[in-house]
């Protein structure tokens, strides 16, 4: 309509500006991200690699599917371990070998974290229980996410080498009576490596769960208190369905970080993988694909395959906790699970029934 | 009004801040030229460690003085630059390959002039066309290299070519601790305790004495690795890309679990491992083992260092300056040794000829470096001279003429037997190798594990049957 086209063309635009501000960022964005992308796709299908031999690169020649059979034929039979134990022998492919190692020592680090973090959260947010010095302890907390990995990983490897403080306190503690090597036993270096990811990370997850809680609406809780709920059955029905959300974030970033743990696995090992290879994660597999055999076919290969394993790990996890959307069938089922008639229904219960579903949690 | 005034102060805090960075010493912000014309063109040296930096700055003739940020100044104006990348996990051969893929294309002054070699990767380098011919694209004469050990010059020719030259020998030797010799065997002359450990059977029926009496033999597993692996008769990798297991590493295998269950060594973990924290501490006075394999570049590089913590290079209650001494041990055998190698492009051919004239050619400056560090120089005439030599003794030894030991093995020392896979065989092995001395795995799966690392360290080795036959 000829009124709105005057006013169009009445009007300064600065759009022209804003397009060209935005240049740098997809010129970087293109060169450093996408065509390396590219390029990895690229060699996965090719065979590239260094003749240590020949003293030149082998390629790069077309090889198909080579690359991808090779990642996962190849294999050995080894031993599986609990703690310490033994506990069978089975063939699995390489790579089912090192991506079970990085899951396991992953696991082993993130679930003491998640309940320790939910804690810290539940607590540093309870204003009933009046704690003292919480900034304090928020800002200690966090500082061991500031220190680089490899750092970590270092003084963590001599502070529990064979005469080093750790070995000598256990000692005088006579909880040891000898020498004992943690860096040989398989449990001892995946608790390790666990132990500094723990401490590396829990401020973190401290932080983000307590905005969590503090996102919920102060009334529930009031209401909650009011009904006489204890403070285990609120976190129970409350807080912790609703921190569903942050929850599922929180764990999926943690598993795609803890797919690619690397520094700290490394420098834990000094680059040897622990006893019987066990801490050999999937990245320091490909770290020595592409630094030692320089072997760029399969590295990409590689990173194709971890990139669809991981996709895949995240989406299962998000579909398994994203639940219908209709908040009516919630309040029912909670009907049809407790109570035999509606007038018997907890209002408490049945409005966070609601409000779970209304957020996207699972229903009580 | 405030806020404003609030805006300018903050900024012109951080401009200062900003400007005292730039301060005049010029020493860690602004480039090197600083000091001296930008036109003064540069030396390039890559290595893995400090050891040729002492020897080029104390005994190269061009050397005038070193700078501050750490080059070196020569007479005529040239800074030598130092490229140090350290050699664990193949880092030092990775950033040097990368290095000679671009050297075509790089500016003059940024081409590698020289870069160093170790044995376990000599074979590797010496083929490749970046080596310069020492003879005839530097200029050395066969005079100039008459009185070079023999076995220094076959290992870097390649296609008949002599590739790259050093100044030491590295004979094997075994260092034992002169207390311990006392308390165990009743006397601690060389002559004497080298009687005692001749051959592998007396020095396994002495490592039960040690034990009885409370004392280790070896430190850790790696240490008599050296000895068995330079007497082997086969590659590591043969030139068809087979890995073999020659028979003397699986006597190897064979020898470390005896003495590992035996408990004749002080400890089987990574800890003891060769530059391992508590394998280090076990040759300063708080340890006690009876000795160590060391090559000659490893009693003034590696051993000094761990017996003398302090440095106080004097004998001392709190360290054990003096109280080593050195014998052939039950087998010779020798440990590696570096090489120069001209790079081909360097701008600076002058410089390369003269430094490999003073550092290996020259007998006085060599037998000056013998004198100075004990370390074993690559000059027979040099070396037989120090031998005789009735005053001669290395202080650190408590006064024992080591050179005369080794004037006669150093001649007989063979290298017949390196592949350019040697570093990342020796090393995966070893590790590999590990578990099954702690029983973390059986033989089988340690040999598993060996192969699955080193089919990651290089992509075209196969393995033959060898791996496969039981201990």
């Amino acid at each position: 309509m000829k009124p709105l086209l005057r006013r169009h063309k009445n009007h300064i635009s600065y759009n022209f500006w804003g397009l060209i501000f935005l240049i740098p960022f997809f010129v970087i964005f293109i060169w450093l991200q996408l065509v390396p992308l590219g390029r990895t796709f690229y060699y996965a299908f090719e065979k590239y690699f260094y003749s240590t031999g020949k003293g030149s690169f082998i390629g790069p020649t077309f090889c198909g599917w080579d690359n991808f059979a090779y990642i996962f034929t190849n294999g050995a039979i080894r031993k599986y371990y609990f703690f310490d134990q033994s506990i069978g022998s089975w063939w699995m492919p390489d790579i089912a070998y090192y991506l079970a190692n990085t899951l396991i020592i992953w696991l082993m680090g993130f679930i003491p974290q998640i309940i320790v973090s939910l804690a810290l959260a539940i607590w540093f947010t309870d204003a009933r229980l009046k704690l003292k010095f919480t900034r304090f302890w928020k800002t200690v907390m966090y500082m061991p996410n500031l220190i680089m990995a490899a750092a970590f990983g270092m003084l963590f490897l001599m502070l529990f080498s064979s005469d080093g403080p750790v070995v000598q306190i256990l000692m005088s503690m006579g909880i040891l009576h000898e020498q004992f090597s943690f860096g040989d036993s398989e449990f001892w270096v995946r608790f390790i490596i666990a132990l500094i990811n723990f401490l590396m990370w829990f401020g973190n997850t401290t932080l983000l769960l307590m905005s969590g809680v503090m996102g919920i609406d102060e009334s529930i809780f009031e209401s909650a208190v009011v009904d006489g709920s204890s403070a285990h059955h609120t976190f129970w029905a409350i807080t912790f369905p609703l921190l569903k959300p942050i929850f599922i974030y929180v764990f999926i970033t943690s598993l795609i970080g803890g797919i690619q743990l690397f520094d700290v696995a490394w420098m834990v090992t000094r680059g040897g993988g622990g006893p019987n290879l066990t801490s050999l994660t999937v990245m320091s597999y490909l770290y020595m694909l592409i630094n030692k055999a320089k072997n760029y076919g399969q590295a990409g290969a590689l990173s194709i395959v971890m990139f669809f394993i991981t996709a895949a790990l995240s989406m299962s996890v998000f579909y398994v906790s994203i639940s219908q959307k209709n908040p009516e069938k919630g309040v029912a089922r909670e009907r049809r699970k407790r109570f035999r008639t509606y007038k018997d229904c907890d209002p408490t219960r049945l409005e966070m029934a609601r409000i779970s579903h209304q957020q996207g949690g699972i229903s009580l | 009004m405030k806020k404003s005034m609030l805006a300018v102060t903050a900024l012109a805090a951080v401009g200062l801040l900003a400007l005292a960075g730039c301060g005049q010493t010029g020493s860690s912000g602004a480039p090197a030229a600083s000091s001296t014309p930008k036109a003064a063109h540069h030396f390039n040296i890559r290595c893995w460690n400090d050891e040729f930096q002492g020897r080029f700055r104390n005994y190269s003739t061009l050397w005038d003085h070193t700078n501050e940020d750490g080059t070196d100044t020569l007479k005529d104006g040239t800074i030598v630059n130092w490229i140090i990348v350290e050699n664990k996990d193949n880092k030092y051969q990775n950033a040097l390959d990368t290095a000679i893929q671009g050297q075509d294309a790089a500016a003059a002054d940024d081409k590698i002039d020289m870069f160093l070699v170790e044995a376990d990767y000599a074979m590797k380098y010496s083929q490749q066309d970046i080596a310069m011919d020492v003879k005839a694209d530097v200029g050395l004469t066969d005079s100039d290299l008459a009185q070079q050990y023999d076995y220094t010059k076959k290992i870097l020719t390649a296609n008949g070519k002599l590739k790259g030259v050093s100044w030491q020998a590295a004979p094997g030797l075994y260092a034992y601790r002169t207390d311990i010799a006392d308390a165990v065997l009743g006397t601690h002359e060389p002559d004497a305790v080298q009687a005692k450990i001749s051959d592998w059977t007396k020095f396994n029926s002495v490592a039960a004495e040690m034990k009885a009496k409370n004392y280790y033999m070896l430190a850790g597993k790696d240490d008599s690795y050296r000895t068995y692996s330079n007497n082997v008769t086969h590659k590591w990798v043969s030139d068809e890309g087979v890995c073999t297991l020659d028979p003397n590493i699986k006597q190897w295998v064979k020898d470390t679990k005896s003495y590992a269950d035996n408990k004749y060594l002080a400890g089987t973990g990574t800890d003891y491992a060769l530059w391992g924290s508590a394998w280090a501490n076990e040759m300063s006075k708080a340890g006690s083992t009876f000795g160590f394999f060391w090559s000659t570049w490893g009693i003034n590089f590696s051993l000094q260092g761990y017996a003398d913590p302090a440095k106080l290079k004097k004998a001392d209650s709190s360290n054990l300056w003096g109280k080593y001494r050195v014998c052939q041990g039950p087998q010779s055998y020798y440990w590696g040794g570096t090489w120069m190698v001209g790079a081909k492009g360097s701008d600076d051919v002058a410089i390369i000829k003269q430094t490999m004239l003073d550092l290996t050619c020259n007998g006085t400056i060599m037998g000056k470096i013998t004198r100075d560090t004990d370390d074993y120089t690559n000059n027979k005439a040099a070396m037989t001279a120090i031998g005789n030599d009735p005053t001669y003794g290395s202080d650190f030894l408590g006064g024992q003429n080591h050179v005369k030991l080794f004037t006669a093995a150093a001649d007989n020392i063979h290298m017949d037997y390196l592949s350019a896979y040697d570093q990342g065989c020796n090393e995966s092995f070893q590790n590999a190798m590990a578990d099954y001395f702690t029983k973390k795995a059986t033989y089988p799966e340690a040999i598993q594990n060996f192969k699955t690392k080193l089919k990651a360290t290089y992509s075209d080795v196969t393995f033959d049957a060898t791996f496969d036959a039981a201990l």
